[in-house]
């Protein structure tokens, strides 16, 4: 695929399988034509240019080759496939046009790529599936990209997507945009599974560091678009600026030998100070909504740690007010971890400690973070042992080999006498 | 020939899907006290729920079940068939009852089921049943 013809597939295939699935009233059929135009124009792009509306062109194409695979097929499997198709009842929506009196180009609608992540996060997928799906369907990626992005088999992803799209079928899921009572339901799994996405990208566990930066990236275009689609929904905005602003200390996360670097030791000059000022201008537009939610929260917190210059003059109350407010509606204990972690800093160890002391400890005995981090406040506390103990537990829950070498490398320094 | 028809199932040819709503409970519920408020009370919202669904034109069928001690399973073999005593599933949880509702899509399926579970106060779990 030409470069050309690759960027217009990033940023059109989401889009016209959409419509497609409009169109045809099929998710496969949809992928399908999809797929073949694309291929066409693999072979007619570079003779003839790129037409001026790919997306256009992508979709008309997509359109015509269905049609003529339908017209070949026999009309007992249509009449099969008929069955099967997702119901359009949408009543807002426009009407299905008749295939045979659609002339000349059809236009990708937005709306389309709306109605498609509230079907790939529908709440009666899992969440492995709806991510599956969402970057399938939505991103293009193909199931050996999925795979190699989380790290798991091929055929896993392959069965999920399977599966996940003959339960949509068989139980004729609707293609709509869900009605305003239904909303916050449904807008939930959406943000969860495009957040999922992006700290899949975003903490790379194993992988090639490649597939999981094009995660975060394809999880910030998902964003994108369900803000503009969604102009109205705070927690849309502020899982973009949450997205965002952590995207922004990507540079500053890994050494040159790709070895982790923690918020604290970051070289802040480079953090991308064009993404800080969009995540900022973002977190603004959420305030002056005015309807907070546990997305804008941790918005706000990264908002915080971007405008701070170095880690000692990072505003940390501000961020434990900001944490209490999350804990209040999100009330989990990694939330509560990392308000306690807040606390370290700005009131010292101690106090730290005595908020993890607090926390449902049996939730989080094999959540590696709480081990670190109960163990860096132990060093801090000047309780060397017990850090040692804690750095052991850390470790022993360990997978990551950057995250292994920097515990090591910590547990050895608590270990040394001063 | 592709035609509308294909797009917009003909709704005169085209039956609504239907789907069943089947209500769980965790423990046998033979001994059920029928004088206990609480269950009174769940049998009342769920008298009204019934009468919701049937209003709305989506009740095909809805029973409750007696409890898994009332159940025999026949089993076919070599053209004859045997019975044992007792439900089929020998797990703990045990369907107590059901409807069969017509809705024109999941969604629409996934808010009757809703509606039931608050009625009844248990989980209901909903699947399509095939098409025509």
């Amino acid at each position: 695929m030409s470069d050309d013809l690759a960027s217009v597939f990033r940023r059109e295939t989401g889009r016209c399988t959409a419509t497609l699935i409009r169109i045809l009233g099929d998710v496969d059929l949809a992928e399908d034509a999809v797929a073949e135009a694309f291929a066409i124009a693999a072979e007619r792009w570079p003779v003839a240019g790129t037409p001026p509306n790919p997306g256009a062109w992508i979709v008309t194409t997509a359109r015509n080759r269905a049609i003529d695979h339908l017209r070949r097929e026999s009309t007992r499997d249509a009449r099969q496939r008929a069955s099967h198709h997702l119901h359009e009842t949408d009543m807002d929506a426009e009407p299905n046009p008749d295939l045979d009196q659609l002339d000349g180009f059809v236009d990708v609608v937005a709306d389309d790529q709306l109605r498609l992540m509230f079907l790939c996060c529908h709440p009666a997928l899992s969440p492995d599936a709806q991510v599956a799906l969402t970057l399938r369907l939505l991103g293009g990626l193909d199931t050996p990209e999925i795979a190699r992005a989380f790290v798991i088999p091929e055929a896993t992803v392959a069965q999920r997507i399977v599966r996940a799209k003959r339960k949509l079928r068989d139980n004729n899921a609707p293609y709509r945009i869900p009605r305003p009572a239904e909303l916050p339901g449904r807008l939930r799994p959406v943000l969860a599974a495009i957040f999922l996405i992006f700290t899949e990208g975003h903490t790379a566990t194993t992988g090639t560091s490649l597939t999981r930066t094009d995660l975060s990236d394809e999880a910030i275009r998902l964003g994108a678009v369900l803000v503009e689609l969604m102009p109205d929904e705070p927690e849309a905005l502020g899982l973009l600026a949450l997205m965002v602003l952590t995207d922004a200390r990507r540079p500053a996360r890994t050494a040159p030998d790709g070895s982790m670097i923690r918020l604290a030791d970051q070289d802040r000059s480079l953090w991308d100070g064009e993404l800080i000022a969009r995540g900022h201008a973002l977190v603004q537009t959420c305030l002056r909504r005015d309807q907070p939610g546990p997305y804008q929260f941790q918005a706000a917190i990264a908002a915080v740690h971007a405008d701070a210059t170095s880690h000692a003059a990072t505003d940390w109350p501000q961020i434990v007010a900001l944490y209490d407010q999350l804990r209040a509606q999100r009330p989990d204990p990694v939330v509560g971890l990392n308000r306690a972690i807040a606390i370290g800093e700005a009131r010292g160890a101690t106090a730290g400690l005595d908020e993890l002391a607090l926390l449902d400890t049996d939730r989080l005995a094999d959540y590696q973070p709480f081990h670190a981090a109960h163990a860096d406040l132990l060093v801090r506390a000047d309780r060397p042992a017990d850090a040692v103990e804690a750095y052991d537990r850390a470790l022993a829950l360990t997978t990551n080999p950057s995250e292994r070498a920097f515990l090591l490398g910590q547990r050895a320094l608590a270990a040394q006498p001063d | 020939m592709i035609t509308t028809t294909q797009l917009h199932p003909d709704e005169s040819e085209h039956t609504m899907p239907q789907y069943l709503l089947s209500v769980w409970h965790d423990d046998d519920y033979g001994d059920a006290d029928f004088s206990d408020p609480e269950l009174q009370r769940q049998m009342a919202q769920t008298g009204a729920f019934n009468e919701e669904v049937t209003a709305a034109g989506a009740w095909v069928f809805g029973n409750g079940l007696h409890s898994k001690a009332s159940a025999t399973v026949v089993r076919p073999s070599n053209g004859q068939v045997s019975m044992t005593d007792g439900p089929y599933a020998e797990s703990k949880e045990q369907m107590g009852g059901f409807w069969v509702i017509e809705a024109p899509d999941l969604d629409a399926a996934l808010e009757w089921a809703r509606k039931g579970a608050l009625a009844c106060e248990g989980p209901v779990e909903v699947r399509p049943f095939h098409g025509e």
